[in-house]
């Protein structure tokens, strides 16, 4: 008997019909998690990340989008659940977290009051008992004097602390799952790296799955398992982390390492762009939607990246591409006037 | 908190100072001879002199300020001029001293009433009128616009929306009279509108008004409806909407503690200083169904260029905007913490 | 070194704060600059690394005289521009321009990228009329813009686009002093490269200096040889980069590299012990007496209290300086 993983999304589709026409935020996504697994999601403006992620939490069925495919979560399937059983799972089995904390609180109500109306929507408990058991969240995603920043309003904490307590929110009914839409991007570096480490050590102690969603290379090096790369909606490189960042398979994540820079770089290294503007989602590219701006096409015979989608394939167990590059190697290779990836990795380890 | 209110008192103080001299020296400034006009019509120079010193237009214009700033704080006595009253009582005719407790606002010859009086005659059917209007367009219009928000697109939205053109479209006078002729006299279904005081019993009082609030209502109603359904849609497009609903909170939940919480800052606002606004009067109501409010005096009081009569009647209402400006602040303050705890 | 182009002194800017009581009086000062020195010598790029609230924004914004300094000394080419007038400054605007962070609230919707772009020659009346279009097609096409856009809008453009219309605004009146606030964070990943590089292209070929300001580390190493780390309105270390990122003299320096993450950790794989900072930023109101990092310093002792560490050169031959007691 197979068993499913713990979540397991499969064919994903999200659409909005919009003046302008179907916007295709999401087409034929499919990727899985286990608990106590990190899968980090790559991607820029218009990836469909986000959408992606809203869709597990069933957060579109308020809007007009057309959303298609299966999601599986522990054994049930989210998006034919009715609505009033979807909603006893948000915020507790499966909660999110988002980007900007000051704007995802209620400026009008304290923290500890949003907190605990998290606590009470699922739990059925007294005003006290939430209380206690929200000063007890508080406290242990590291906010110093609990017992009297729970009265506070959102506008009188500051950046990082915001976003411990939004941690709290999120896990004050013990979810068995995580999603951290961009957690980390309007925080300062030295306050992101706490942030990691808080969500790296509530994972540890309740074995939660996180989902975690961002445009960072680097936070992806640092805290995820397994990584889903996405371009104009649809998943175009899935692996472990160590593959994808050594062995890129798709010339888009290749490219994404080329673009950024390390602080351990080698000095004369030179920053290689990827070429063009990011995707449509109006009207995406019948071919390979990275096509317009691939570099490595022309080593594709029969100009196959123009007119046909190359499908998800796996090149080694686990290491899924979407890519019509018969052999990968081309991409970290030494064929080329690239830096090689390997070649910075060997030089740092050996450092 | 208590800072913040004590200064908006001490400031609201002061702006009333200066909106009380700004009337006074716009109405002295204007051409034409305010005795003149008190003087009525068969005035004779001696009978213009009489009541120029009567009512001390004879003195100059600062001094006629002073005295009238405290006559709103002790009282005055008319006639103004002292000559006058020691020879009405050495006459044994004190009886026709008028004594205007504070605060006074004046004394019209033309109505021989201290504007107190008058306005304080006028002043509940006004306030009766205002209160009804206000709560029917408070209840109906955002009622009406959250549920025209909750439904936004769909043909009851539309429908809503709709509507509120028409009721803007149409004049209160139209309205008025609509209910007036029609509804009243025609088709018999309301009986005549009159004002009847309070003080007559409950059940005549709000049947009298029923008609002239619901005129009066009209307008305001289709404003409110359209701008809550704005700023309802604002409040739930907003990221906090989006965390509540990830949190698992039922839709209700999320509608009223969240959404409808903020918008409500903006509601407040826009309520308190309308309703300020109608204490003033209403005219083109008034007129209409002969209701004996503010705006009736207001409009007699202008035909006859009754100057203490409107000077009285521009103070009030400038009042009752500057208290309401004071009370929405301080409610402001309370529903948004942000705007009460700077850090 | 007369080859100094912009000489900064001791440079504050002291933001009033006002009681919120019955009356409101001055009670104090929110210290975002808080005595600042460095230079930047011709066509030499300078970083400016810190987090929120550290004043490198405000410290960019002072050098371009959007800000009167509240103290100190700024000298643009020799010339003492910190207490100089609107009258004074004109001519010097066209020497100091600025890159701003969002492209998307920068550049004014209403006026088409040609107006932007010719607004600075109108304005200095530096070319007649009939060049000025000529001007502006040169500068789209210097910035990697099509110059026949030069009637369409800014919504018409995507963010990467925005921004290097504003960099040809920038570029306009030739510069030779360009403060770039943050000119790539709000930009997509792969759009901050093409960004970065054109900023270095532009470097060299017209031999233009930089006061580059960023949070993040990996890109100012990039881009500029000589750097600047701030702290809570103070400088606390300033090195030539190579020695900067590999032997980082301050314990605030330290922790920012060590908090910044790095692809090359998934191939050593698992975690690097790294320096955990604990608490938040403190408040520039209130900033903590003598060492401003000594809250959140695992060396602080008890001098670091009382006397605050002045920016000194680094001992032992390395080039470059640091405000520590207690240095590396």
């Amino acid at each position: 008997m197979t068993t499913r993983p713990f979540l397991s999304v499969e064919n994903l589709s999200v659409q909005f019909p919009t003046p302008d026409g179907l916007v295709k935020a999401t087409s034929g996504l499919s990727y899985s998690l286990e608990r106590g697994k990190t899968l980090g999601i790559v991607g820029e403006s218009g990836s469909g990340k986000s959408v992606s992620s809203s869709a597990l939490l069933g957060l579109h069925r308020t809007s007009n989008a057309l959303v298609s495919g299966e999601i599986w979560f522990d054994g049930t399937e989210l998006l034919g659940l009715p609505e009033n059983d979807m909603r006893q799972l948000r915020g507790n089995n499966v909660a999110m977290i988002f980007q900007d904390p000051l704007s995802a609180m209620h400026p009008y109500y304290t923290v500890g009051d949003q907190i605990a109306e998290a606590y009470r929507a699922h739990n059925e408990v007294t005003k006290k008992e939430a209380r206690v058991r929200t000063i007890e969240m508080l406290s242990r995603v590291g906010i110093p004097q609990p017992d009297r920043r729970v009265d506070d309003y959102p506008h009188q904490f500051s950046g990082g602390m915001r976003q411990r307590a939004m941690i709290a929110m999120a896990l004050i009914n013990d979810p068995a799952l995580l999603i951290a839409d961009e957690p980390t991007t309007a925080l300062d570096v030295t306050v992101q790296a706490q942030i990691l480490d808080l969500l790296q050590d509530l994972q540890r102690e309740f074995d939660t799955a996180i989902i975690l969603i961002t445009h960072d290379l680097g936070v992806i090096a640092e805290v995820a398992d397994d990584v889903l790369v996405m371009y104009a909606g649809r998943a175009v490189e899935y692996g472990t982390t160590k593959q994808l960042l050594t062995r890129p398979a798709m010339p888009y994540t290749r490219g994404l390492i080329d673009s950024v820079p390390n602080v351990n770089d080698p000095l004369d290294r030179k920053l290689h762009p990827i070429p063009g503007n990011p995707p449509s989602l109006l009207n995406p590219h019948t071919g390979c939607p990275f096509f317009p701006r691939c570099e490595f096409s022309h080593l594709v015979p029969d100009n196959k990246c123009d007119t046909e989608l190359p499908e998800l394939v796996a090149i080694s167990p686990g290491h899924l591409k979407r890519c019509h590059l018969p052999d990968a190697s081309v991409l970290y290779g030494s064929a080329n006037d690239y830096t090689p990836v390997t070649a910075i990795a060997e030089r740092t380890g050996t450092r | 908190m208590a800072a913040y209110v004590v200064r908006r008192v001490l400031v609201a103080i002061v702006m009333l100072f200066v909106m009380a001299f700004t009337v006074f020296a716009l109405f002295f400034a204007t051409p034409g001879d305010p005795a003149l006009t008190s003087c009525g019509k068969y005035c004779t120079p001696e009978k213009l002199e009489g009541v120029r010193q009567m009512l001390g237009y004879d003195k100059p214009t600062t001094y006629q300020y002073a005295e009238f700033v405290k006559g709103v704080f002790v009282g005055r006595d008319y006639p103004v001029n002292d000559a006058y009253r020691e020879a009405l009582i050495a006459n044994g005719n004190e009886r026709l001293i008028i004594h205007c407790d504070a605060p006074c606002l004046g004394y019209s010859q033309r109505q021989a009433s201290t504007v107190n009086e008058l306005i304080g005659d006028a002043a509940p059917a006004t306030f009766s009128l205002s209160v009804a209007a206000f709560a029917l367009w408070i209840v109906v219009g955002i009622t009406l616009g959250i549920i025209a928000a909750v439904n936004k697109g769909k043909w009851l939205d539309r429908i809503l929306v709709g509507l509120t053109l028409v009721v803007y479209a149409l004049p209160v006078f139209f309205i008025g009279n609509f209910f007036l002729q029609y509804v009243s006299i025609k088709w018999q279904l309301f009986p005549y509108p009159r004002y009847a005081p309070i003080t007559d019993g409950i059940g005549p009082w709000f049947i009298g008004l029923v008609l002239p609030a619901i005129t009066l209502a009209l307008f305001f109603m289709a404003a409110y409806v359209r701008f809550t359904r704005a700023f309802v849609l604002e409040a739930m497009s907003e990221d906090y909407i989006r965390t509540a609903r990830a949190k698992g909170l039922p839709s209700r939940q999320v509608l009223v503690k969240h959404g409808l919480r903020a918008a409500l800052t903006p509601l407040v606002t826009m309520a308190g200083l309308d309703f300020a606004v109608l204490l003033a009067g209403a005219v083109i109501t008034e007129s209409v169904f002969n209701y004996q409010g503010l705006g009736l005096l207001a409009v007699r009081a202008n035909q006859d260029q009754d100057l203490p009569v409107l000077i009285g009647l521009v103070l009030v209402a400038g009042t009752a905007v500057i208290v309401a400006n004071i009370i929405v602040d301080i409610l402001y303050a309370y529903i948004d913490p942000r705007v009460r705890l700077r850090k | 070194m007369s080859d100094t182009l912009l000489e900064v002194k001791d440079l504050e800017m002291h933001f009033p704060l006002k009681s919120r009581g019955i009356i409101t009086r001055t009670v104090g000062a929110v210290k975002a600059v808080d005595g600042v020195s460095f230079s930047i010598g011709k066509g030499q790029a300078m970083g400016l690394v810190g987090e929120s609230g550290c004043g490198k924004s405000t410290t960019g914004r002072l050098v371009t005289r959007l800000y009167k300094p509240t103290a100190g000394s700024i000298k643009f080419e020799g010339q003492e521009i910190a207490n100089a007038n609107e009258r004074q400054l004109r001519p010097l605007r066209r020497d100091i321009q600025m890159i701003f962070q969002d492209p998307y609230t920068s550049l004014n919707p209403r006026q088409t990228v040609g107006e932007i772009i010719g607004a600075p020659l109108e304005i200095h009346k530096l070319v007649p009329r009939q060049g000025r279009l000529k001007r502006v097609q040169e500068l789209l096409e210097i910035v990697g813009l099509n110059p026949e856009h030069y009637s369409r809008y800014p919504h018409e453009f995507s963010g990467g686009q925005r921004q290097r219309i504003g960099i040809a605004r920038a570029l306009t009146l030739q510069p030779k002093l360009l403060v770039a606030d943050e000119p790539v964070s709000a930009l997509d990943v792969s759009i901050q490269a093409q960004v970065i590089n054109l900023l270095q292209d532009l470097q060299k070929e017209f031999d233009i200096a930089f006061l580059f300001i960023a949070h993040d580390l990996a890109i100012v190493r990039h881009f500029c040889p000589e750097i600047s780390v701030m702290y809570l309105g103070k400088i606390v270390e300033t090195a030539p980069r190579e020695e900067l990122y590999t032997n980082p003299q301050h314990p605030y320096s330290k922790a920012l590299l060590s908090a910044s993450p790095d692809i090359a950790q998934a191939v050593t794989g698992g975690r690097r012990e790294r320096i955990r900072l604990t608490g938040d930023v403190p408040s520039p109101v209130n900033p903590p007496s003598g060492c401003h990092f000594r809250t959140r310093c695992w060396k602080a002792q008890d001098v670091c209290a009382t006397t605050e560490p002045p920016l000194q050169p680094i001992v032992g031959g390395a080039t470059g300086a640091v405000a520590c007691h207690f240095p590396e």
